[in-house]
């Protein structure tokens, strides 16, 4: 095929041939044989598919979470089991990742405490997304004191140090799973609220929205059926992002005893162990896999934010 | 009128409303009446949103459009031509004046009414806008974006709305199946037909075309050029033409309205405008567009300086900075719009110094 | 044929082909024509047709994922020819012919200036980087340049930031960034897009004193035929990356010899023609460029449209200055009825 192009082997003798030229050459052959890829995705799949972090990131994401939901199948221990004959094992053929203080199996409490932990992580950020978008959605379309009264709202909330609003509420509802929940609600929705009307802000003076008013719709209808599908990229990277703070966050608060009762096995419980030095220097199994596991999975869903933004951004070409 | 030094505006304005009452004898009932019409934006600073000031983009317009006419509505940007446009419509809010609407028997000032009781007179006004591509939604089926106003306006079923919407598609020149794709398989032409369809689902009596033609290729422009005037004749349509090309306008449109900083400076037939144009302003606008003849070159007459802010207009006449005629008189009283008569035909503008020729 | 050292440029079959999206598009596909000094060259044409892709291919400023591909775009310098296509994008060569040997204004004023800095420092660094001159030297020729654009308080002017100019200043002080250095030849990408009538005749005038007064050669790129009739010397007519027809503006607005020039010219209504005057729709839109016609790229749209025209016509030059791509230039049946 490359006989037929007169164009590229003589010039790149003068100019130094750069590292899309290959690339270049082959795409025109195709484009000239008439047998380019037509994208059978859209333009989002397959740039989301090229980005190989991002795809890292799903690969890992997703054997976390498999592993957790599949937790009965991967493992025979029992989280809960506790065997005082079997206390601060070293990992071996049969406790994979050792035993802590009270021989409970770690590697069943790190499978079963990611149910846990990617159910506050993933629960509060929809929680927060849904209440951040509802309210930022129609009250930046309507404006006018609505809009002024929630912006008010979420700055309170968001001006408040939240371990004080945790501490507080852990004291008035107790710790409980959904407690937790609700309270990363409370103090997330604020963000993704704000990105919610900034986003509206712009979309509510599209042609297409002024068209839509002309017609007498609505408001609700125009704000949440036209636009919000409009919104709803950036909105999407920025549910997956808090996904992992709220993760990390939830490991701070059990680290600090402030999470989920202590009895049920998270990832921040599982490393509250670590706040003894002598586990720290001598145990190493009780918190390293776990840290891992923390780490890596918040680094999965980062990954998949960023190659998110970059596939819903239509600056960037590809 | 008296001509002392400072005339009050208000004055001014009244008087020409007085003379543009008594001399239009109307055949029939405009559609649409504007009186005094304002619009103004206010500007606030600091923390508080304290308001220091105003932007009047439309500052006291009266203009009537007659059923089954085509009127343009010509001027730079900035001059509040597109803030009427949306005025008209209710899509902004009217600071003072009235617009009346006559048809089917009923005389409405849509200035007042709420939301709700707009909601019948939506169908009979509708607009089509500048961009193609931000008028349409990303993210809906040509059938999706159209299908919420036709359920609205009484059309229950889907089978009936897609035939609607069916119909309207290739009223426009479409083929049918393009209700089920998506805007940006289409191309910034047939984009501009949809948005033309979507403004004729409610069978509106007046359309306002906002810069409908501005940003389309030109092979394409009179494409869509010639569809409105076909739609125009086959639905007994009224035009409200906002543009900023003089050469479209006056190829299209009965008559012309020239506004300069939120005013009204010039307004008459179209044939009337290139012939006789009154106004400076207009003189040096019609002087300035590059005509593709060559043996139509003319002089250009380049005006010194930018259109000042609306925020803080000059004083008297808006366009005196401009001016290359500009008098003492200019400077303090504002030039009410007046009527002359050229060969039988009314002819508004608004200059002081037209009288002052025709005396001389 | 004018003496060679008239040509500030010269390009010859350029094919410049942009890849994104995994697919190739060949936005300029052989194109030819020189610039002479104190001309203007208007390059026409519809949106997507390569007019602004052969810009950026003489200020090799094209996008990453783009290439010449063939061609020579020669510049005829003082000290010699020099073949801009083949040097380095981004080497130091190239960066001193931009600005000082080829300018460049841009349709948007306002994106084409950085907002952080002044008007005065922007000029400034251009001299700072072109001259030897120094700081004082340097900002009085920053005055004396705003003065010669026309904008009023040049010394006061200079100080002051992009948004504190309103279009027709930015576009201004674009032109006179772009002569700071007088270039041999300054490239206009649609510079009154964006800008009122009154204001768009502002910068025309400006414009027209600049050719006169300095040289410079001018190459204008537009839509608008109006802004052809008004300022060319020359015309080249572009269609989905060929130039269609070419000559001086007499030759083409007159006796338009290629049916896409003369179906743009009937589309367009024209000031003073009234209500009376004929516009003709073009049928159709322009290709896909990724599913090009396989001959001449108008055929599907064409009235005159032959068997012939499946294949892509050769230029054929019909007098000194005037060529045309058609198979039926010469045709007397189609050039009798546009008589009509």
């Amino acid at each position: 095929m490359t006989a037929t192009l007169p164009g590229p082997g003589t010039r790149t003798t003068a100019r130094p041939r750069t590292r899309h030229d290959r690339q270049f050459d082959r795409i025109r052959a195709r484009e000239e044989a008439g047998t380019f890829k037509a994208p059978v995705q859209g333009r989002f799949f397959s740039k989301f598919r090229s980005n190989k972090l991002a795809m890292i990131g799903l690969v890992v994401f997703s054997v976390i979470v498999l592993a957790s939901i599949c937790a009965p199948l991967l493992t025979t221990h029992d989280p809960q089991q506790i065997n005082l004959r079997a206390m601060l094992q070293p990992p071996s053929a049969d406790h994979w990742f050792g035993t802590d203080r009270t021989g409970r199996d770690v590697f069943a409490r790190v499978l079963y405490g990611g149910q846990v932990s990617i159910l506050v992580g993933l629960g509060s950020a929809l929680m927060a997304t849904i209440i951040g978008v509802l309210i930022g959605i129609y009250t930046a379309y309507v404006g006018g004191w609505v809009d002024a009264l929630a912006m008010r709202i979420s700055e309170i909330l968001m001006a408040f140090p939240q371990i004080i609003l945790v501490l507080m509420l852990v004291a008035i509802l107790g710790q409980s799973l959904s407690n937790l929940v609700l309270i990363f609600t409370l103090t997330g929705w604020g963000g993704i609220y704000r990105m919610a009307r900034a986003r509206m802000l712009s979309l509510r003076e599209e042609d297409y929205v002024q068209a839509l008013r002309a017609f007498g719709l609505a408001p609700a209808l125009i704000a949440y059926k036209h636009i919000l599908p409009n919104a709803l990229g950036p909105i999407m990277v920025n549910t997956t992002l808090s996904t992992a703070a709220f993760i990390l966050q939830e490991a701070g608060l059990s680290f600090l005893g402030l999470g989920v009762p202590l009895s049920t096995p998270t990832w921040g419980n599982i490393l509250n162990v670590a706040q003894d030095l002598r586990v720290l220097e001598n145990n190493w199994w009780l918190w390293l896999p776990v840290g891992i596991v923390i780490s890596l999975f918040v680094l999965s869903v980062n990954l998949i934010g960023d190659g998110l933004r970059d596939a819903t951004d239509p600056s960037q070409q590809g | 009128m008296p001509q002392n030094d400072l005339v009050d505006d208000q004055e001014g304005r009244v008087t020409a409303l007085a003379a543009a009452r008594q001399a239009v004898p109307a055949p029939e009932e405009p559609i649409l009446e504007l009186k005094d019409v304002k619009i103004h934006f206010a500007v606030t600073a600091g923390v508080f949103k304290r308001v220091v000031g105003h932007v009047r983009a439309v500052d006291g317009i009266d203009l009537q459009v007659r059923r089954g006419e085509v009127l343009g509505l010509v001027g730079e940007s900035g001059c509040g031509k597109t803030t009427l446009g949306k005025g008209i419509l209710q899509l902004v809010n009217i600071t003072n004046g009235s617009v009346t609407y006559r048809g089917n028997g009923e005389t409405v000032d849509l200035a007042e009414l709420d939301s709700k009781a707009l909601t019948p007179f939506r169908k009979r006004l509708q607009i089509v806008f500048q961009d193609p591509y931000s008028s349409l939604n990303p993210a809906f089926t040509i059938f999706g974006s159209l299908e919420d106003p036709l359920k609205k306006y009484g059309v229950t079923t889907r089978a009936e709305r897609r035939r609607v919407i069916g119909d309207l598609l290739e009223a426009v020149n479409m083929s049918r199946d393009a209700m089920d794709r998506y805007p940006h398989e289409f191309s910034g032409g047939q984009r501009q037909r949809i948005g033309i369809a979507r403004a004729l689902c409610v069978e509106p009596e007046l359309i306002v075309c906002d810069e409908a033609v501005s940003a389309l290729d030109v092979s394409i422009q009179a494409q869509v050029l010639q569809l409105l005037m076909e739609l125009k004749r086959d639905k007994n349509l009224t035009y409200i033409f906002i543009t900023h090309d003089l050469s479209v306008t006056e190829y299209l449109c009965d008559r012309i309205a020239v506004m300069y900083l939120g005013k009204i400076v010039e307004l008459c037939d179209a044939e009337d405008l290139y012939a006789n144009a009154l106004h400076p302003y207009t003189e040096a606008l019609l002087s300035a567009i590059p005509v593709a003849d060559l043996d139509k070159q003319t002089e250009r007459i380049v005006l010194e300086g930018d259109v000042p802010s609306p925020v803080d207009p000059p004083s008297g006449c808006r366009f005196h900075p401009r001016c290359r005629h500009a008098r003492d008189i200019c400077r303090q009283a504002e030039p009410p719009l007046k009527r002359y008569e050229i060969d039988g035909r009314d002819h508004y503008a608004a200059c002081h110094l037209i009288e002052r020729e025709a005396a001389d | 044929m004018a003496p060679a050292s008239d040509v500030a440029l010269t390009v010859k079959d350029l094919k410049t082909f942009i890849y994104t999206n995994n697919r190739c598009n060949k936005a300029v596909n052989g194109v030819s024509f020189s610039i002479r000094r104190g001309r203007t060259l208007c390059v026409v044409g519809e949106s997507g047709c390569g007019k602004s892709v052969t810009a950026a291919s003489i200020m090799q400023l094209l996008p990453t994922l783009s290439r010449i591909e063939a061609g020579e775009i020669t510049y005829h310098s003082d000290r010699g020819d020099i073949r801009i296509d083949l040097l380095p994008r981004n080497g130091r060569k190239m960066r001193a012919i931009r600005g000082q040997d080829i300018a460049m204004i841009f349709q948007d004023p306002m994106t084409a200036l950085n907002p952080v800095y002044t008007i005065g420092f922007q000029i400034m660094e251009m001299l700072r980087y072109h001259t030897r001159l120094g700081w004082r030297a340097r900002y009085r020729k920053a005055v004396e340049l705003l003065r010669s654009m026309g904008i009023p308080l040049p010394e006061q002017r200079v100080d002051e930031y992009p948004h504190m100019y309103s279009g027709g200043m930015r576009q201004r002080a674009m032109i006179a960034m772009a002569m700071s250095c007088n270039p041999k030849l300054l490239i206009a990408d649609e510079p009154t897009t964006a800008l009122d009538v009154t204001i768009q005749a502002q910068i025309f005038d400006l414009m027209e004193t600049l050719k006169r007064e300095h040289g410079t050669a001018v190459m204008l790129i537009t839509h608008d035929m109006g802004v052809v009739a008004e300022l060319a010397d020359e015309v080249a007519v572009m269609y989905m990356g060929s130039i269609v027809e070419a000559g001086t503006v007499d030759e083409v607005l007159r006796t338009p010899r290629h049916p896409y020039t003369r179906a743009l010219l009937e589309s367009i209504p024209i000031l003073g023609r009234g209500k009376a005057q004929e516009i003709h729709a073009i049928p159709g839109q322009t290709p896909n460029p990724y599913k090009r016609p396989p001959g001449c790229q108008f055929a599907d749209r064409c009235r005159y449209r032959i068997a012939r025209c499946e294949t892509m016509p050769e230029e054929t030059q019909l007098s000194g200055t005037h060529r045309v791509m058609c198979w039926r230039h010469a045709d007397e049946e189609v050039h009798l009825d546009a008589a009509e």
